[in-house]
């Protein structure tokens, strides 16, 4: 084969692609060994219990805040649009859908994985980088056993936890705007959100895609961490590919879920 | 007891991705004793002591630990026989997010059902071992290094492991703690009939209490003998290690071109 620039470009982007694809194979091997080792996780809950505190709840102020502004905003937004074409009573129904169905998941999945995700990629690397894991190891302990699944779990359970209070306080910044603040009717915001929102369809669908989310960030959290080359770069690294991967996964999955759930809905 | 070595390692190569770095070691560690391992940076100490743990594997030859090939064993297998052996890390590994106490107690409570207050009391036995019984309640955060090295001591031992690895335990230590962990090694070995492999460079602070010393250097076993051996022996090697010397054998310098050759030929392009 002739060695020209051609053929080395085509190499190193053959080589990038391969690099790439082992790597999810690898990182596939690794949610499933994840899974496998969660006994201990499940077990001894308090070990879940304890990084439900460090991701969950640490992450509280975020998503109550987000969520208040982000309620609010569309409780504006919402209500300039829909007094334009005279129904500005709806404003409760536009509010909650689109937090339940869209901006609860996902925009509490971006706060979760920049919060929570980078956090726990920094530590497992950290742990590795000091050889905490080694030791762990070397103490017969299964480091994903002891360390990642707990991690892995929390991350899962609590990222619907998060979402539905994204939500739910978002809707309590729709009605500061638009009843408190602008004088909608506070009983037909409240009635008509109450009739349009579906359990089923918003409220369930909408739990479904937090927890695959959860899922999603938690599995690319610990994975990065685990994997990271174990240099003070090397952590800030993978911590930066955590918040930059997880987002972006996050975003494409909504788009699937979204297309399969509310179809001809 | 066996009169049988407690460790062996026969015709062992290990290479990583495709350069050897351990080429043919032989090595015998019997029951009870202290040895060491000694050589300069890089030449595969901290490589042989995760072979003899199992977190790597030889790429030819074995590794035999009671009786058992170390590369032969399944997870449970080997997870079971790390259970029987302690390794104090270069820098201590000390779980960060626990205190000291919680980092002792850490296999006790992983390994056994003891109830707590036996841990409590295995926990300080421990610690007063290594002289810290009054730093249970620190973070790892706020030790120093020499106190940290000797909390790492204490939770290697935790379970009265057979076997222990040492990996530099003398490095970055002051004069007094460089004494105080080297007797500790000692003790602890006797006490306890532990048997001990200690990786070191520092060679006269490991000759006083060493019963056996191997010395790596390129992958290769290059001398070995009692530390009375070692002390009195003429093999240019051994002497050039034992009294520091630049001109020997042991070339201080990686391999390069001639000093001249590369200064002229490899200067950065003035831009
Ligand atoms: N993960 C790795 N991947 C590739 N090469 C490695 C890796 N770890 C160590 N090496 C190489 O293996 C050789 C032996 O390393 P090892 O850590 O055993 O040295 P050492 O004798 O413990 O040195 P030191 O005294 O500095 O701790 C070194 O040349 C090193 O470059
Ligand atoms: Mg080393």
């Amino acid at each position: 084969m002739p060695d020209n620039g051609l053929t080395r470009a085509l190499q190193g982007l053959g080589r990038r692609v391969t690099d790439r694809i082992w790597r999810l194979g690898f990182a596939a091997r690794f949610l499933l060994a994840t899974v496998m080792y969660s006994g201990t996780a499940l077990r001894r809950f308090n070990l879940t219990i304890r990084e439900i505190y460090f991701t969950g709840v640490l992450s509280l102020i975020i998503i109550l805040v987000s969520g208040l502004f982000v309620g609010m905003v569309l409780g504006l937004q919402g209500y300039d649009t829909l007094q334009r074409y005279g129904s500005s009573e709806a404003l409760g129904i536009l509010v909650a859908l689109s937090l339940v169905r869209e901006l609860g998941p996902v925009v509490a999945a971006l706060l979760f994985a920049s919060r929570a995700g980078s956090a726990i990629t920094a530590e497992i690397g950290l742990m590795k980088a000091t050889e905490q894991l080694s030791a762990m190891e070397m103490m017969a302990v299964d480091p994903i056993a002891r360390v990642v699944a707990p991690r892995f779990w929390a991350g899962v359970i609590s990222m619907p936890l998060l979402a539905m209070l994204f939500s739910a306080m978002g809707i309590f910044g729709g009605y500061l705007v638009g009843v408190q603040l602008i004088g909608v009717d506070e009983g037909s915001f409240w009635s008509q959100m109450q009739a349009s929102v579906d359990f089923r369809e918003d409220i369930l669908n909408g739990v479904i895609k937090s927890f695959v989310f959860g899922a999603i960030i938690s599995w690319i959290a610990v994975f990065e961490g685990y994997d990271c080359e174990p240099t003070a770069e090397g952590v800030s690294g993978a911590t930066t590919r955590t918040v930059v991967t997880s987002s972006l996964a996050i975003l494409a999955a909504d788009f699937i879920l979204t297309a399969l759930m509310f179809r001809g809905a | 007891m066996s009169s049988e070595p407690l460790v062996k390692l026969a015709d062992v190569n290990f290479t990583y991705d495709r350069r050897p770095v351990l080429k043919g070691i032989n090595m015998e560690i019997p029951r009870g004793k202290v040895i060491a391992i000694m050589g300069l940076s890089g030449c595969g100490k901290t490589t042989t002591l995760r072979l003899i743990g199992g977190q790597l594997k030889a790429t030819s030859g074995a590794v035999t630990v009671n009786g058992q090939v170390v590369s032969e064993l399944d997870n449970d297998g080997l997870y079971a026989l790390r259970r029987r052996m302690g390794m104090l890390f270069q820098f201590g590994a000390l779980f960060t997010d626990m205190t000291v106490y919680d980092n002792v107690a850490f296999q006790m409570r992983e390994h056994t059902d003891l109830p707590e207050e036996l841990i409590h009391d295995l926990v300080m036995m421990k610690l007063h071992a290594v002289g810290l019984r009054g730093a249970q309640k620190l973070m790892p955060s706020e030790l120093s290094g020499g106190m940290a090295r000797r909390v790492a001591l204490a939770r290697a031992i935790a379970l009265d492991p057979m076997l222990m690895l040492y990996d530099e335990p003398f490095a970055g230590l002051d004069p007094i703690s460089l004494s105080i962990v080297g007797k500790l090694i000692r003790t602890l070995n006797d006490a306890l009939g532990i048997s001990s492999v200690v990786v070191t460079h520092d060679i006269q602070e490991s000759l006083k209490i060493v019963d056996y010393v191997y010395f790596v250097s390129e992958g290769k076993i290059v001398a070995e003998g009692t530390a009375d051996e070692i002390r009195h022996s003429d093999e240019p090697y051994v002497h050039q290690f034992v009294w520091g010397e630049a001109d020997g054998p042991v070339s201080f310098h990686y391999p390069a071109k001639p000093f001249g050759e590369q200064i002229y030929t490899e200067a950065p392009r003035a831009r």
